[in-house]
């Protein structure tokens, strides 16, 4: 038998055998329009915690992407301190969140799409509601138990095969979702536990301590050329201050290459 | 007929496009007992991407029962096969 056909009958029969269990007719319409609303719940319920998981991977893309900045300013101080080394190891670093941003971005539309699928089940699943609701009234108001068998087949049929549809997508959904919110906090529990700080630099940022450290020795650099020219400064002013003495320095020529030595 | 795509929504189609998903669904068939996953999802992908051509989507509030039912878009071998047994198809 075709795959079409087998589909069919194996749906079919598993959504319709809750209902075989009453006699009345009517009592059957009362017990499906209370599992429509409760499948209502779950869809919306679906949805919600699908929304709930696309917003944590898209914290976490922001975050990867906030690192990845971060070391491209790195590799371009390391280069502008002609520290290529330094500069290669940041962009590798920043190579290696690309992936995992790529993976999660794989994961951020795949949400994305389940979301706005449950969200046009739920919609669908609301307006047959409505509609066998009414069906229902009119049913249970207008027909005896005997005449409604006939009346009710095709509705709550229908109505089986819809909630039937939409709790197979939810549950499809919630263990994507779960499988999604696992992989999520493996990564977050990365992050916490260092294991991926040498490469996000949230606590010890290597390549920082040495961008810092070479800028620190730079510093030293400054501030020694300073401290220099202050203790050379007085020195050459007196030389000046000698100059601009004029015949009295004519007194003592030769003390006068000692303090050029000093600077 | 009345063809239901599994989490997409129900499609009228035309009776006479009967005998051209028949072929498609022999494809989709052969790939599910040769346990072929590779043509699986070309097989299946041709058939739902007829019906959604050819039908026209039932209203939303629409409460007729579907002739038939096909498998989701993207289900693979395994799930296909799970909706052909009496285990795992509904949940509940």
């Amino acid at each position: 038998m075709s795959v079409m056909k087998r589909v069919s009958m194996i749906f079919k029969a598993k959504a319709n055998k809750a209902l075989d269990k009453y006699e009345d007719p009517r009592e059957t319409l009362d017990y499906s329009y209370q599992r429509q609303l409760e499948m209502l719940t779950q869809v919306r319920r679906g949805v919600a915690d699908v929304a709930t998981s696309r917003k944590r991977i898209e914290l976490q893309m922001n975050s990867l992407q906030q690192q990845q900045t971060k070391l491209e300013g790195q590799a371009k101080q390391a280069l502008g301190s002609g520290r290529e080394d330094l500069a290669r190891e940041a962009l590798s670093r920043k190579a290696a969140l690309q992936s995992q941003l790529t993976d999660l971005e794989t994961q951020y539309h795949s949400l994305q799409a389940d979301e706005e699928k449950l969200t046009a089940a739920s919609q669908r699943l609301q307006a047959k509601v409505e509609a066998f609701r009414t069906q229902k009234e009119t049913i249970k108001a207008t027909y005896t138990a005997a005449e409604a068998q006939s009346r009710i087949g095709e509705a709550v049929s229908g109505i089986s095969e819809e909630m039937g549809d939409v709790g197979m997508a939810v549950q499809r959904a919630q263990d994507k979702t779960a499988q999604m919110q696992a992989r999520a906090g493996a990564i977050d529990e990365l992050m916490a536990s260092g294991a991926l700080e040498d490469v996000t630099g949230t606590q010890r940022d290597d390549i920082q301590a040495e961008l810092d450290q070479m800028r620190g020795g730079q510093d030293v650099e400054l501030e020694l050329q300073r401290l220099k020219g202050e203790i050379a400064g007085p020195a050459s002013r007196q030389i000046e201050g000698g100059a601009g003495a004029g015949d009295g320095a004519q007194a003592q020529p030769a003390e006068q290459p000692q303090a050029g030595d000093n600077s | 007929m009345i063809v239901r795509i599994l989490g997409e929504g129900q499609f009228r189609v035309d009776d006479s496009a009967t005998d051209e998903l028949n072929a498609l669904d022999t494809a989709l068939e052969k790939a599910v007992n040769d346990g072929d996953e590779q043509s699986l999802r070309p097989a299946l992908a041709a058939l739902l991407n007829r019906i959604r051509s050819l039908g026209s989507p039932l209203a939303e509030d629409a409460l007729e029962p579907s002739d038939l039912i096909l498998p989701y878009a993207d289900a693979g071998l395994e799930d296909v096969r799970e909706m052909l047994t009496d285990e795992g198809l509904i949940p509940g």
